[in-house]
C-alpha cells in the first residue's frame, strides 16, 4: 500500500525571474502513512510551511510531485477540489480566519463547500465540536466572543468537520496558554485515534513534539536535514543545534549528566522515559 | 498572486539615483511631467526619453522589471490611444464604419501613448528608488508651508506613511486568508459574478477585522511611545541638500529650458 501522503523530489521556488526568487524547497522527498502521527521542525523560513502547503495543493510545484494514495493531486482540477477535502489544513492561528455570524456556521463552511445535505453537516459540525470539547449551547453564539483559545478549537473544528483523512497543523499551539495548548494537543491526539486520521504537525516545542509524535522530519535551509523516529532525531543533538534547534529539554539534562560523568542513558526524550533512566541507574549502583 | 505586483514596489540599491534627497526627485518628477506636456514633436520626445534612460541605467533598475509593472496600464494606454485616433479632427487619412481617422489623430494618438507610458515610468523610477519613508519624509518637508494655514500636514503625512507601511502586510494577509479559506474548500474561481463576490465575504470579514485590530494596536504602541502629533518633533534622518542635488536641478532646468525652445521651433 502506497503512503496516504508523498512528495516525489519536490522543489519549489518563489517569485521567479524577479529580484526577490528564492528556493524554498528543493528535492523534498516526505511520506506520511495511514494513522501516522509525523512532526515537523526547523528554523523559521526552513520551509516548512511552503511543504505544508503543497500537501494539499495550495501551491503547485515548480517541480516534482506530490501524490495522495499514489495519485498526483495535480492530475485534474476536480482531483485536486477533492483533496482539499482529505487532506485538512490548519493555519497558523487559525482564529483570524473565523468570518461568520455563529459558531456552527463558521464550522459549517468546510462540509457546506463539499456539497453535503443539511442533516449530515449538522451530523458533521456537531461531532467536530464534541471532539474539541466546545458545549453544545455555544453554537448560537459568535464566534468574536470567545476566548483565544476557544476560538483556536473552533478555527481546528471547522477543519476537522470536513473528516480528512490527512490533518495537517502549522503550529497548532502558538500562543495559547499552558492549558490551552494541551487541550489543543488532546483533540489532535483524539481525532488521530477516533478517525485513524494522519496527522501532520508543525511546532516549535520539543517537549510537546517527544510528547506526541511518532516519526520525525527536520528541515533546514529548504532541504530535508534529518527524520526518523524522536529518539533516532533528538540522539543528534549536536545536529540539531547546529541548524538552529534544541532537543527537549529532559534530554538536554540527561546529556549534561553523562558529560559529567554519570552513566545514564541520554536518550530519553520525556519526562517519564528520564524518570525511568534515572531509576535505572539507582538500580544498577543497588546492584553493584 | 498578490505578491507579483510592482507597482509602487522599492528596490533597495545604492546608487546617485536611490541617494538624491527624496525632495530633489519628487520636483524632478513634477517637472519632468510638466516638460512631457509641453513637448510637441520628436525632437523634443526623443531628448526627453534620453534623459529617463540616463537616469533608469545610472539607478541601475531592469528595464524590463519597470516595463512588467506597465502590464495592468495596457488597456488604459491603449484606449487613450484609440479615441485620440478617432477624435481628433482634421485631415481624413481613410474612414472605419462610422469613424474618420485623421492624420492629425494618428499623431496625437502616438504621442498621447508616448506620453502615459514616459510619465508612468518616471514615476515608477521615483516609487522604485525612494523608500516609502523618505517619500513621505519629503512630502512632509515640501508641503511644511501650509502648516501656516493650519493644514494638518504632519498627521497626513503620517497616515500616508502608516498606510504604505501596511500595504505589503495586508497583501500577505489576504493571500493568507485566501489559502486558508481554499483549504476549507472555498471556490473563489467559478460561478457567476454574484456568487464570486459572495465568495468574497469570508476573506474580507477576517481581513477587516485584522486591519482594525492592527490599527488599534498600533495606536496603542504609538501612545506607548508618547507620540503627540508633529509639534516639536524631529526625525532621524535630516534632508540637506548635497551638490548632486543642485546638479540635478540644473540638469533638469536645462531640459525643461531645451524643451520650450523646441517648442517655438515647432519640433
Amino acid at each position: 500500500m502506497p503512503p496516504i501522503i508523498e512528495t516525489k523530489a519536490l522543489c519549489h521556488v518563489y517569485s521567479p525571474g524577479t529580484p526577490f526568487e528564492h528556493a524554498a524547497l528543493t528535492n523534498v522527498n516526505f511520506s506520511a502513512e495511514r494513522g501516522e502521527f509525523v512532526g515537523i521542525i526547523g528554523h523559521t523560513g526552513s520551509g516548512k510551511s511552503t511543504l505544508m502547503q503543497h500537501l494539499n495543493g495550495l501551491l503547485k510545484p515548480t517541480s516534482g510531485q506530490v501524490l495522495f494514495d499514489g495519485a498526483d493531486i495535480w492530475q485534474s482540477k476536480a482531483f485536486l477540489r477533492k483533496i482539499r477535502f482529505r487532506v485538512g489544513l490548519v493555519f497558523q492561528y487559525p482564529e483570524y480566519q473565523l468570518f461568520e455570524e455563529t459558531i456552527f456556521k463558521d464550522i459549517a463552511f468546510g462540509p457546506r463547500n463539499m456539497a453535503l445535505d443539511e442533516t449530515a453537516v449538522e451530523e458533521r459540525v456537531c461531532e467536530a465540536a464534541d471532539l474539541v470539547g466546545l458545549p453544545r449551547n455555544l453554537l448560537d453564539k459568535s464566534p468574536f466572543d470567545l476566548s483565544g483559545g476557544q476560538k483556536r478549537r473552533v478555527a481546528i473544528a471547522g477543519v476537522i468537520a470536513m473528516r480528512p483523512d490527512v490533518l495537517i497543523l502549522d503550529e497548532p499551539t502558538a500562543g495559547l496558554d499552558p492549558l490551552g495548548r494541551e487541550r489543543v494537543l488532546q483533540n489532535i491526539r483524539d481525532y488521530q485515534k477516533n478517525a485513524h486520521a494522519t496527522v501532520i504537525m508543525v511546532s516549535h516545542s520539543m517537549e510537546e513534539i517527544a510528547s506526541t509524535v511518532d516519526r520525525l522530519f527536520v528541515m533546514n535551509h529548504s532541504k530535508e536535514a534529518m527524520a526518523g523516529t524522536p529518539r533516532e532525531v533528538f540522539s543528534h543533538a549536536d545536529a540539531l543545534t547546529k541548524i538552529g534547534l534544541a532537543v527537549p529539554q529532559v534530554t538536554m539534562v540527561l546529556k549534561r549528566l553523562r558529560e559529567l560523568g554519570l552513566p545514564v542513558d541520554a536518550s530519553a526524550y520525556t519526562v517519564e522515559q528520564a524518570c525511568q533512566a534515572l531509576l535505572a541507574l539507582r538500580g544498577g549502583d543497588k546492584n553493584a | 498572486m498578490l505578491k507579483d505586483i510592482t507597482l509602487g514596489q522599492f528596490f533597495p540599491g545604492n546608487t546617485v539615483v536611490h541617494r538624491l534627497d527624496p525632495r530633489t526627485k519628487i520636483l524632478m518628477v513634477v517637472v519632468y511631467i510638466v516638460t512631457l506636456f509641453l513637448a510637441k514633436w520628436f525632437v523634443s520626445y526623443a531628448l526627453m526619453l534620453a534623459f529617463l534612460l540616463l537616469a533608469i541605467r545610472i539607478s541601475g533598475i531592469d528595464l524590463k522589471t519597470i516595463l512588467r509593472g506597465m502590464k495592468p496600464l495596457i488597456f488604459i494606454i491603449v484606449l487613450t490611444g484609440m479615441l485620440n485616433m478617432f477624435y481628433t479632427p482634421g485631415d481624413p487619412l481613410f474612414t472605419l464604419w462610422i469613424f474618420t481617422v485623421t492624420k492629425q489623430g494618428v499623431l496625437n494618438a502616438l504621442f498621447m501613448m508616448i506620453r502615459i507610458i514616459m510619465l508612468v515610468t518616471g514615476t515608477f523610477l521615483l516609487t522604485y528608488t525612494t523608500s516609502p519613508i523618505a517619500l513621505t519624509d519629503a512630502l512632509e518637508r515640501l508641503f511644511g508651508p501650509l502648516k501656516k494655514l493650519h493644514l494638518p500636514v504632519h498627521e497626513l503625512a503620517m497616515m500616508m506613511s502608516i498606510a504604505l507601511r501596511f500595504i505589503p502586510t495586508l497583501i500577505e494577509e489576504t493571500d493568507k486568508i485566501i489559502s486558508a479559506q481554499k483549504a476549507r474548500g472555498a471556490d473563489f474561481e467559478s460561478g457567476n459574478l454574484i456568487q464570486r463576490a459572495k465568495a468574497l465575504v469570508p476573506v474580507l470579514v477576517p481581513l477587516f477585522i485584522s486591519a482594525f485590530r492592527r490599527a488599534d494596536e498600533l495606536a496603542v504602541a504609538m501612545e506607548c511611545r508618547c507620540y503627540h502629533g508633529g509639534d516639536g518633533r524631529t526625525s532621524l534622518k535630516q534632508l540637506r541638500m548635497q551638490r548632486r542635488d543642485y546638479l540635478t536641478f540644473f540638469l533638469g532646468a536645462v531640459v525643461l529650458c531645451a524643451v520650450i525652445v523646441l517648442r517655438n521651433f515647432g519640433l
